[in-house]
């Protein structure tokens, strides 16, 4: 596992994977995307406005693997002391947190139409939400001490003790009375939904999770050139000479 | 090891008494803030009766809030807090000591004045004893986890704002449960699962909340 902490390693490993990640992306979205709009049926019921549900539940799925892997990251920082750690933790807090948004705001949108109300109170819109607010609360907590790495442990503490967020929001659905359907895909008697609609959903979730990797990757990436330049100015000031009084 | 948690709880308590303006405010602002609804909303009863035990519960949390900033500051800035952290008490111990402390000084009053404030929502006495064991186990709850936030935030500029954001999303369980406790009492319906779940939820952050905050400590005195 510390084989990458060497950040040379992961900037060449990263360099090397970009592209792939990067291309994968661009393809996969395409085809999920004409796999959604064209391909797929209407839904009997909704109509076309079933056509939200493609955007809607891979960004909430990516919402919360973001969320997922964020924690991850944070648990090797703190158990191994793995500096990869803080940094993946770091760049991938705001991916988590537009994702998370983009599923508050499409399902707001589907909701409309489909419920009569923008916002209800139950239980699966009320905890992403809060899986929102922890996101903004470690992007916050770590830039709010002048030591970064002081800020970044906090913020791991934080992660870690979000996580048990994470089986609320899955279960949400089953232990109470919701508006929000039940769940379809990742059930024990198994997907619930017509294979004609699950291969799209499948693929945009591909989609994200590649855009998910790349735009890491260019965090980790710009997190490391910027900790890089830091020590360079740390350098710079501890070598510079005072001009001898005139 | 009893003895020591004793001696940290009764030196919290002597040194928050000594300053008696951190429960003052908190106890101020608690009924202040409630007393403010009827005036925004209207005094209709109708109405009063059913914001009321969210009123309660929300400002409650809010006013139980203020005063977190000030758990581990003081012991922080004057270094007396690595001294606990070295000391016989494991910090999960110490923790919970002043967590105690806190929760008597900033807590505590506010389960003893609910029932008076509801009295003032118009609230029928009936629902008053479920509504002071609800906050009883809720308000430690309060505690235990602002303790996660208030050793999260310590040291950070905007303190007292940033330990509001971290804890709030937390907090929200406490608030839906404890009301629905309230609510059910007011209309007659069952009151035992929400006080249950109330009671696992203070049994959780009991062990959760000492634990990490010990562990955000340690990251911040390192």
């Amino acid at each position: 596992m510390h084989r990458f902490a060497n950040p040379n390693r992961f900037m060449r490993l990263a360099g090397a994977v970009l592209p792939w990640s990067a291309g994968l992306t661009g393809l996969l979205l395409v085809a999920g995307l004409y796999l959604s709009f064209f391909v797929s049926p209407a839904d009997y019921q909704q109509g076309e406005t079933v056509r939200m549900m493609y955007i809607h539940v891979p960004s909430a799925w990516m919402g919360l693997l973001v969320y997922g892997v964020m924690a991850a990251a944070s648990a090797t920082a703190l158990i191994w002391k793995h500096p990869l750690g803080d940094i993946i933790a770091k760049s991938a807090a705001p991916i988590g947190a537009c994702f998370t948004f983009l599923a508050l705001v499409t399902g707001s949108l589907w909701g409309k139409p489909m419920w009569g109300a923008w916002w209800v109170w139950d239980a699966r819109l009320t905890s992403m939400l809060i899986l929102f607010f922890l996101y903004l609360g470690h992007i916050a907590l770590n830039h709010a001490f002048d030591d970064p790495v002081r800020g970044a442990r906090a913020a791991a503490v934080l992660a870690l003790v979000g996580v048990v967020n994470l089986p609320i929001i899955k279960f949400s659905v089953d232990w109470w009375n919701t508006l929000h359907q039940p769940s379809s895909v990742l059930r024990l008697d198994g997907p619930a939904i017509h294979p004609s609609m699950l291969a799209p959903l499948i693929v945009m979730a591909l989609a994200f999770t590649a855009y998910f990797v790349s735009v890491l990757i260019i965090r980790i990436r710009g997190e490391l050139l910027d900790r890089r330049l830091r020590v360079m100015q740390a350098n710079r000031a501890r070598q510079w000479q005072p001009e001898a009084a005139l | 090891m009893m003895t020591a948690f004793w001696l940290l709880v009764g030196r919290d308590l002597r040194l928050k008494l000594r300053h008696g303006g951190d429960s003052a405010m908190v106890l101020a602002f608690f009924v202040l803030g409630v007393a403010l609804f009827p005036l925004g909303v209207g005094p209709e009863t109708n109405i009063l009766i059913r914001i009321g035990p969210g009123v309660i519960w929300v400002t409650a949390l809010l006013a139980s809030m203020l005063a977190l900033d000030q758990l581990f500051r003081a012991d922080y800035e004057d270094g007396n807090l690595e001294l606990l952290v070295l000391g016989p008490l494991p910090l999960e111990a110490v923790v919970g000591a002043k967590a105690l402390a806190h929760w008597l000084v900033a807590g505590f009053p506010l389960v003893v004045l609910a029932p008076l404030l509801a009295l003032m929502l118009g609230i029928d006495a009936g629902a008053y004893p479920v509504l002071i064991l609800a906050m009883a186990l809720g308000t430690p709850v309060l505690t235990l986890i602002g303790a996660i936030g208030a050793a999260l935030a310590l040291g950070a500029r905007q303190g007292g704002v940033l330990i509001a954001l971290l804890v709030l999303p937390l907090y929200i369980p406490v608030l839906i449960f404890g009301v629905g406790a309230v609510d059910a009492a007011i209309d007659g319906l069952a009151v035992r699962p929400h006080l249950l779940i109330l009671g696992g939820l203070f049994l959780f952050a009991l062990v959760i909340g000492p634990w990490a905050s010990a562990a955000a400590l340690r990251q911040s005195l390192t």
